[in-house]
């Protein structure tokens, strides 16, 4: 499995800044392939997908459009369709694919025992 | 991998496309390009060249493909190069100058020139047209045209079709008194017919334009420079100038000259391959496809795109199957448009026809079986966009025919498209107005899917789609170009559905990964994972295997999202029959979990609006009912009137049917929903003539099966199928409807626009007259997914469903 954010790999170095915090979500394979799941983290909504290809990301859990759960949308790739309106957007990037409002997005990564990990 | 050399020669209209259409299927990466162009510039739009000639655009206005462009996209353009021999064997192309160009592809597209007909005096002893004779064929042409005609006063076009009356009406710009000579009896034989003829004749008189009909010229006369014209039947006309606009000629020379097929242009196949040579492609004017050749661009946008699927192997299995011709243009300031035949050809052809010569209005339809075959709109084009595609695609006509040619008492939507304000809201889910459309049309967006994925109008109810076309077509000027997509099952998988289930039967494809895997590169498109579920699952039944990621949400945990996220609850009540023990368990269930609204719904059923997602499954199990399918893209529910158990009208016995439907049709994946009723007697109590399919008990004991009704977002009454004597021949007939429909239906086409787009007649000769021998599979394929039918609301809450139905996991350290 591979990760992505943008902050890359550097973050989950130990001590490499300050500023980050790594937060344990639970196994990877509790997320099913091509979908996505919501997770409380200090308050804030997350919805954390995994791609077919193995690779996850994170993203805000509403929609910014009219607050949909974005974690019950149709993933393709990096594309995710809102359930709600689909409107469309890449969990990769945050950017919108449709409208002009794109959504907040989180490094997260699996580390070698098979967690997700948030970096905050 | 080294490139292949792939050589185009003609750099015209069909020539440049052609190599654009490569280019944007990764063309360049697979083929070095070098293009012949006989004239020195870049690639210019010749359709525009009399608004050229008439002052209202300058020459650069035109150019589609200016030479940066060709620098830009690594073409090698040899401007000005006419190619002049072609040796086959050692695969060169000579260029006139002698020096060669090696090919491993050749695309042949040097369309066409001016015909000119045998007239004493054309041209000069050295074999040059005579001075003051031209052909309006080019830019230069064009411009030699207007050099001469400054200070001359009359000019005489020969040729009464579009090109020369286009180029009679650039003429007058000059001051010039024009004349347009013609050898028929009326003007633009190919696009009309006598009548409507002579009213463009009057029209084109009553602008100053003097027209002879029914004139052979057979002299121009004049020793140094042009005098005059003389005519067969002996009169004669003065003038300072001519021009021959008397139709076209292929170029086809250079074919004909290395042993390539020729008849009236180069012989092509429905790849666009000359008929004797893989190698070598000829497209647009210069090419004859199926015994036709074709002077509009729509074709030959058409063959650019078979012939670039084709030679870069992006689609080996496009074919070209030719194109129907059909036209809207502005002759001097007269609206036109043109399609199919303009006469009737055979005995039975149906014609509808309006002429009011004197406001320089003619309508004329030409109508075989019901679909529309040949079309003139002269002076009032309002109906056109709508009646050439229907003519393009085919589509049945409604009975009423007045309506084809007039907006009678319709709502105001009717007002022209240049008439609307910019505000007006065109989709009304989506707040999507006119002007919006239009500045997406502005930003580039030439089709109308590309316009409605822009801006989202027409993806809401769907009802405005084909109001969305028309406006984007009219932002077009008429130019759209069709997505590609638009004929697929899907957008992310390039099949037809009957291709596509060839397809995933032939390799046995199981699931939607599956699917994207071996027919779509591997890449996963979002939006067409539902309809590939849907389908796998009409295809495999039991043996489809489930991915719930490609499952709208809703198919994926069998209840309906709601705009807060929450969910909704409809469990079955077949034929709207239920009992006071299964009332108290919905009571008893709305009470435990705080429901916060109960409603009873359109499909006589009761809903639990706003569980929570986690709620979901102790909900089905308090329940112990099977999930009524309101989510789902599938058969929904059949209502049902009183019917003859205690209705004093009632014929028959509409309950019982009702519930029998339901359990013969209950969770059936369909490519949109299907919603069904029964009716004891015709006054329909239950609706069912507006269903996907209703049953309507008539007297004499039998029932009349509708099909195709609607009564959400488009209401039409349901066509009748047939009558049927016995319950079970309503089942039958229906099943068969059914699986006709989930075959051949595109994803999200409800049953009235099936119904439509198939036509009645054709439904009812498969279906009850077994006309295609599949009525038995059909009945098979029925019981077989009958039998795989599971209720999804059983055995949800047991582990093996984990986290599915969890809001929100928990953070596990």
């Amino acid at each position: 499995m591979t990760a992505h954010s943008e902050t890359g790999h550097s973050g989950t170095q130990q001590g490499a800044t300050n500023l980050m915090t790594e937060i344990k979500l639970g196994p990877a394979a509790n997320i099913p392939a091509g979908q996505g799941r919501v997770y409380e983290v200090e308050g804030e909504r997350i919805a954390v997908f995994r791609t077919r290809g193995g690779d996850v990301y994170a993203v805000q859990a509403e929609c910014p459009h009219r607050g949909g759960p974005l974690a019950d949308g149709l993933l393709g790739g990096t594309t995710l369709i809102c359930p709600l309106h689909s409107l469309k957007f890449d969990i990769k990037t945050g950017a919108a694919l449709f409208g002009d409002c794109g959504l907040k997005t989180f490094p997260v990564a699996v580390d070698a025992s098979g967690q997700v990990v948030l970096l905050r | 991998m080294e490139k292949k050399k792939l050589v185009v020669i003609g750099n015209g209209m069909a020539g440049a496309r052609t190599v654009e259409e490569i280019l944007a299927r990764g063309g360049g990466a697979q083929f070095d390009i070098t293009m012949f162009g006989e004239e020195p510039t870049g690639n210019y739009n010749r359709i525009l060249l009399s608004n050229v000639l008439n002052g209202s655009y300058k020459e650069d206005e035109i150019f589609l493909n200016p030479l940066s462009w060709y620098e830009e996209n690594n073409v090698r353009l040899l401007a000005g190069k006419r190619a002049s021999g072609l040796l086959r064997r050692a695969k060169l192309v000579y260029g006139e100058d002698g020096i060669p160009e090696h090919y491993d592809k050749l695309i042949i597209a040097t369309g066409s020139r001016a015909f000119i007909p045998q007239m004493e005096g054309t041209y000069m002893p050295d074999g040059s047209l005579k001075p003051g004779v031209f052909v309006f064929r080019s830019l230069d042409d064009c411009r030699q045209i207007a050099e001469w005609a400054r200070g001359k006063h009359s000019a005489a076009v020969i040729g009464g079709g579009l090109l020369g009356l286009e180029a009679a009406r650039g003429l007058q710009n000059f001051g010039l008194d024009v004349h347009v000579v013609h050898i028929g009896s009326h003007l633009m034989p190919q696009q009309l017919d006598p009548g409507a003829g002579d009213i463009l004749r009057k029209s084109m008189e009553s602008l100053g334009i003097k027209v002879h009909l029914k004139k052979n010229t057979t002299t121009i006369i004049g020793p140094e420079n042009v005098l005059g014209l003389a005519f067969a039947d002996g009169g004669n006309l003065e003038c300072d100038m001519v021009i021959i606009s008397a139709g076209i000629r292929a170029n086809w020379e250079i074919a004909a000259g290395c042993g390539l097929t020729v008849e009236r242009g180069i012989v092509v196949d429905d790849q666009m391959r000359c008929a004797d040579d893989p190698d070598i492609y000829a497209v647009g004017e210069c090419a004859q496809h199926r015994g036709h050749m074709y002077g509009l661009v729509a074709p030959l946008w058409e063959q650019a795109k078979v012939l670039a699927d084709h030679i870069t192997g992006k689609n080996t299995r496009a074919a070209y199957h030719g194109s129907k011709v059909a036209t809207k243009l502005k002759v001097m300031g007269v609206e036109v448009a043109s399609m199919g035949i303009v006469e009737p050809q055979l005995p039975e052809d149906e014609v509808v026809q309006f002429s009011e010569p004197k406001r320089g209005t003619y309508k004329k339809l030409i109508i075989r079986d019901g679909r529309l075959v040949g079309g003139i709109l002269l002076g009032d084009i309002s109906k056109a966009a709508y009646l050439i595609q229907t003519f393009d695609r085919n589509t049945p006509l409604p009975e009423e025919r007045l309506h084809l040619l007039f907006d009678i008492g319709d709502p105001p939507k009717q007002v022209t498209f240049a008439e609307m304000s910019t505000n007006t809201q065109v989709c009304n889910c989506n707040g999507v107005s006119k002007g919006a459309l239009i500045a997406c049309v502005n930003s580039g967006k030439r089709s109308a899917k590309a316009v409605m994925d822009a801006t989202r109008a027409g993806m809401g109810c769907g009802s405005c789609k084909s109001m969305v076309a028309e406006i984007v077509e009219w932002a077009c000027g008429g130019e759209t170009e069709e997505d590609p997509s638009v004929h697929y099952y899907v957008p992310g998988v390039p099949l037809t559905k009957p291709e596509l289930i060839r397809a995933i039967t032939e390799r046995e494809l199981k699931s939607v990964s599956a699917v994207f895997d071996y027919l779509a590169g591997g890449k996963e498109d979002a939006a067409s994972k539902p309809g590939l579920a849907s389908l796998l699952k009409t295809l495999w039944k039991g043996e489809y295997e489930d991915e719930k990621d490609a499952r709208f949400i809703n198919e994926r945990i069998h209840a309906n999202i709601q705009k807060d996220g929450t969910f909704s609850v409809v469990p079955q009540i077949p034929g709207g029959i239920t009992s006071p023990a299964q009332l108290r368990r919905i009571a008893f269930v709305a009470e435990k979990y705080h429901v916060p609204l109960v409603k009873l719904t359109g499909g006589q059923r009761i809903d639990l609006l706003g569980i929570r997602k986690d709620d979901l499954p102790k909900v089905w199990h308090d329940l112990d009912m099977p999930s009524g399918y309101a989510y789902g893209k599938s058969y929904r529910t059949c209502k049902s009137c009183v019917g003859s158990d205690f209705c004093r009208f009632g014929l028959g016995d509409s309950i019982s049917l009702a519930l029998k439907i339901e359990k013969e049709f209950q969770g059936f994946d369909s490519p949109h929903k299907m919603k069904l009723a029964t009716a004891g007697c015709p006054r329909n109590c239950s609706e069912a003539m507006v269903k996907d399919l209703g049953a309507v008990a008539v007297e004499g004991g039998q029932w009349e099966i509708y099909i195709g009704g609607a009564a959400g977002s488009s209401i039409r009454k349901g066509d009748v199928l047939c009558k049927a004597d016995t319950h079970e021949d309503v089942l039958m007939y229906m099943g068969r409807f059914i699986q006709y429909y989930r075959e051949n239906a595109k994803y999200l086409e409800r049953t009235h626009g099936f119904v439509e787009r198939i036509g009645i007649e054709k439904i009812r000769s498969i279906v009850i007259e077994d006309s295609e021998g599949i009525a038995e599979r059909l009945d098979r394929e029925i019981a077989e997914s009958k039998a795989a039918y599971k209720d999804p609301w059983k055995d949800a809450w047991l582990p093996e469903n984990d986290n599915q139905f969890a809001s929100v996991l928990p953070i596990l350290q």
